[in-house]
C-alpha cells in the first residue's frame, strides 16, 4: 500500500478482568488504526476501557486481567544498512507474553508511554534524573556519562530550566507542569515511534494544560513520532488530534476524522456527548442536554448495544437484542449502530 | 444591569497563613493565600469565580464558611430581616444561625461523604444539629430533600459506597440544602464528575436555584462550566481579584491579560477553531514570596516598566466591570467570541 504507512492497526480487541464477583468486559471490541506521525484521540467517559485499552497495547494488563481476543499490530521499523531503506516487521503484539523479552524491548523503546498523574507515576525516592536515565540505560549500548548528558539535554528539551541542577531534584520539589514534563521527557528518550499519553493535561490547570499540549504538538514534529491522546475532555481532542475512537463500555463506537466527527456526529452516543458540554463563547441561557442516566455498571453490560438504555434513538426488539455490526462509510469512518446498518 | 439587593459584601478579605521555622516554630512568613479581596453577591445571582489552582479560591470560600478565621477584612451579610451582620468577627456562638443560610458543596463526591454513615443520617446532621426536626418528620424531610435533587428516597438506608460520582453529589447538594440555606457555595462541584453527568448535575443547581430563590458562589477552575452557569464572574490571580464583570462582557471582552489569556488557553470543542493560543510563560507565582508590582506582570504580554513597581487596584471600568491593570483602558483584548 503507498501512501501514509500504517504504524499500528488494532482489531477486535478484547481485554477481560477475570475477578471474583465476575467477568468485567473491559474492552469489547475496539478496532482503530493509525499512521506513522499521526494523532488518535480516544475519548470516551470513565470507565469505559480507554486506558485498559492503551494498556493492552503496551501489555501493561496484569492479572487477574488478559487479553482474550483479537491483534494488535505494531508495524516495526528495523534499522536497516545505512544507505539502504528501512524494512518493517509486523508484530501482533497482543500474542506476546507479558513480561517477555520482546515486549520490553519495544515497550519505554518503541512505544513509550505517559501515565496520568504526574504526582503518583512518579517514584517518590529516586531523583527524577535517575528515573529518566534508567530508560536509556536499559534500551541503549551507553555508559553513565552520556546517559547523564543526554538526560540533561532532553529536559532542555522539554522546557525545564536549570536542567543540570534539576537532574538532582526529586519529585515533591517540582511543580505538577514540570513533573508531567519530567515524564514526557522520560517517554521521548528513546525517540519512541509510538507515544501513548494517557490523559496527561487532566491533573493540570488550563495555562498548563495549553503549554504541555503545544510541547508536545512540537515535540511530535520534531520526531516524527505518533501519538495515541487518551482524555475526557473532547476540547483537548478537537485541539491536537487527527483522528479521533469515541469509547463506550469497552467498544469502539465511532472512529472518525476529527472535523468530521465534530461537524457530523453519526452515533447517538457521540452526538449526545457532544451536546451535553457546555461549550465557551455559546449562547448561554440555553439548558444542557445531559445523557440521560449513567454508565452503567461493569458487571450488567446491556445486552445488544450497550448504549441502548442511555439512547434517545433505541429502536426497540433490536438494539436491545442485537450486537450492532461494525459500519464501515465510503470515506472510511467506521460507527457501531445498527440506524446505519441498512445503508 | 437590574436593581439587586445585595446579599453579601466582601470588603478587603485577607487570609495570611503563617509559615512557621524551627525548633520555636518562628513566624518566617507569610502565605498570603487571600490578599484584599473586595466583592459583593446579590441575591439570587451565580457569582462565577475562576484561576488557576492555588490562586485561594477555595480559601475564600472557607472564610465565608468561617472555617477560617479571616485575617482582617470584613464580610458583611444582610439577613431575611435585612439587618446586616459581618460574619468576619461573630464570634462562635452567634455565628451558629448564619451558619444555616450559608452552605456549602464540596468538590470531591467521594471524599466528602462518610463512608460510615447511612444517607439518611447524612442528609439529616445538620437538620438534627439545629433541633429542627426528629423522628419521623425527620425521615420525610431526607426523602423531600432526595426526591428533590432526582435521587430515590427508597436508597436512603444505604451507605455511599453504593452510590456512583454523580448521585453522590446529589446527596451533596441535597446536604447543603438540607437547612433551606440563602447562600450556597459550591467548590468545584462538577470538576470531579463526567461529562454527560456534569451536565446533569448542572441542570439540578440551576432549577434548584429557580425554585428555592438561592444565592451561589460558584468556584470553579473550567471556564466552559462558569460561563453556562454564572451571571457575574470574578477572576483571580494569586490572592488578589484582577477582573470582575458580568459574564457575557468577560468572555466577550476581558480587560485584563489574564483574563485573556485564560480564555485562549481553554480547549474550544470545535477543530475548526483551532486557535492561536496565548501560551503563558512559567508558573503560577508563589504566593508566600509574590513579585512585585502587578502580581501577573512576569507572565504578562504586555507588561511595562510600570508593572513591576506600582500595583494597580481594582477599579472600575464602565458596564460593571471592574480591571486591576494600568493598561485597562489602551489594551485591546480579544474574548472568545471574536475569534
Amino acid at each position: 500500500m503507498e501512501g501514509p504507512e500504517l504504524l499500528l492497526e488494532v482489531k477486535g480487541l478484547k481485554t477481560y478482568f477475570f475477578l471474583d464477583e465476575g467477568t468485567v468486559k473491559a474492552v469489547e471490541g475496539a478496532d482503530f488504526s493509525l499512521l506513522r506521525g499521526g494523532t488518535l484521540g480516544i475519548v470516551g467517559e470513565s470507565g469505559c476501557g480507554k486506558t485498559v485499552t492503551a494498556y493492552s497495547i503496551t501489555q501493561l494488563i496484569e492479572s487477574p486481567g488478559r487479553i482474550v481476543e483479537g491483534q494488535i499490530l505494531f508495524h516495526r521499523r528495523l534499522n536497516g544498512v545505512e544507505g539502504s531503506p528501512a524494512t518493517t516487521e509486523v508484530v501482533d503484539l497482543a500474542k506476546l507474553r507479558p513480561g517477555s523479552r520482546s515486549i520490553c524491548e519495544i515497550r519505554g523503546s518503541e512505544i513509550a508511554m505517559v501515565f496520568q498523574e504526574p504526582m503518583t507515576a512518579l517514584s517518590p525516592v529516586h531523583t527524577i534524573g535517575d528515573q529518566i536515565m534508567e530508560v536509556i540505560l536499559l534500551h541503549r549500548k551507553v555508559s553513565k556519562k552520556e546517559a547523564r548528558e543526554q538526560t540533561v539535554e532532553m529536559l532542555r528539551h522539554v522546557g525545564i530550566p536549570k536542567s543540570e541542577t534539576r537532574l538532582d531534584t526529586y519529585p515533591f520539589q517540582l511543580s505538577g507542569g514540570m513533573r508531567q514534563r519530567a515524564m514526557i521527557a522520560m517517554a521521548l528518550m528513546c525517540r519512541p515511534s509510538l507515544l501513548i499519553a494517557d490523559e496527561p493535561t487532566t491533573a493540570l490547570d488550563v495555562t498548563m494544560q495549553a503549554q504541555i499540549l503545544e510541547l508536545m504538538k512540537q515535540l511530535q514534529r520534531e520526531m516524527g513520532m505518533a501519538v495515541i491522546l487518551i482524555t475526557h475532555n473532547l476540547g483537548v481532542v478537537a485541539e491536537v488530534c487527527e483522528q479521533v475512537a469515541v469509547m463506550y463500555l469497552g467498544e469502539v463506537v465511532e472512529w472518525a476524522d476529527v472535523e468530521a466527527l465534530f461537524a457530523d456526529p453519526l452515533h447517538p452516543y457521540t452526538q449526545a456527548l457532544l451536546r451535553s458540554i457546555p461549550k465557551l463563547g455559546q449562547s448561554k441561557k440555553g439548558r444542557l442536554d445531559p445523557i440521560k442516566g449513567m454508565v452503567p455498571d461493569p458487571y450488567n453490560r446491556p445486552g445488544g448495544c450497550p448504549f441502548h438504555p442511555r439512547c434517545a434513538q433505541m429502536i426497540a426488539g433490536r438494539c436491545d437484542q442485537e450486537r450492532p455490526p461494525l459500519v464501515r462509510r465510503p470515506d472510511g469512518r467506521t460507527v457501531r449502530c445498527v440506524l446505519y446498518a441498512d445503508s | 444591569m437590574e436593581k439587586c439587593s445585595v446579599l453579601l459584601t466582601v470588603n478587603d478579605l485577607k487570609m495570611h497563613f503563617p509559615i512557621r521555622h524551627g525548633f520555636l516554630q518562628r513566624v518566617t512568613g507569610y502565605v498570603k493565600a487571600v490578599d484584599g479581596v473586595s466583592f459583593s453577591v446579590c441575591c439570587g445571582e451565580t457569582l462565577g469565580l475562576v484561576g488557576e489552582s492555588g490562586c485561594g479560591k477555595t480559601t475564600i470560600g472557607r472564610c465565608l464558611m468561617r472555617a477560617y478565621e479571616p485575617t482582617c477584612g470584613t464580610m458583611i451579610y444582610q439577613n431575611e430581616r435585612g439587618e446586616t451582620v459581618d460574619l468576619a468577627r461573630l464570634p462562635g456562638r452567634q455565628l451558629k444561625p448564619y451558619r444555616r443560610e450559608l452552605r456549602m458543596i464540596f468538590q470531591d463526591p467521594y471524599s466528602s461523604l462518610n463512608p460510615r454513615m447511612t444517607v439518611l443520617d447524612i442528609v439529616a446532621e445538620p437538620l438534627r444539629v439545629h433541633h429542627l426536626a426528629k423522628g419521623k418528620d425527620l425521615e420525610d424531610r431526607v426523602a423531600a430533600l432526595l426526591k428533590r435533587v432526582g435521587l430515590r428516597p427508597e436508597y436512603m438506608r444505604r451507605y455511599p459506597h453504593a452510590f456512583s460520582g454523580g448521585q453522590r453529589q446529589r446527596i451533596g447538594i441535597a446536604r447543603a440544602l438540607a437547612l433551606s440555606p440563602r447562600i450556597v457555595i459550591c467548590d468545584e462541584a462538577v470538576s470531579a464528575l463526567d461529562v454527560s453527568v456534569q451536565a446533569q448535575i448542572l441542570n439540578i443547581l440551576q432549577d434548584l436555584q429557580l425554585e428555592l430563590n438561592l444565592t451561589y458562589l460558584f468556584i470553579s477552575h473550567d471556564l466552559s462550566v462558569v460561563e453556562y452557569i454564572a451571571d457575574r464572574v470574578a477572576v483571580m490571580y494569586v490572592g488578589k481579584l484582577v477582573e470582575v464583570a458580568p459574564t457575557e462582557r468577560l468572555f466577550n471582552a476581558p480587560r485584563h491579560p489574564y483574563t485573556e489569556a485564560l480564555l485562549s488557553a481553554v480547549p474550544k470543542p470545535d477543530p475548526r477553531m483551532r486557535s492561536r493560543r496565548i501560551v503563558l510563560e512559567g508558573e503560577v507565582a508563589d504566593p508566600a514570596n509574590p513579585p512585585s508590582g502587578c502580581y501577573f506582570h512576569p507572565r504578562c504580554r504586555y507588561a511595562q516598566a510600570r508593572c513591576a513597581t506600582e500595583r494597580p487596584e481594582l477599579h472600575d471600568v464602565g458596564q460593571g466591570q471592574q480591571v486591576a491593570c494600568h493598561f485597562a483602558e489602551e489594551l485591546s483584548l480579544s474574548g472568545v467570541r471574536a475569534n
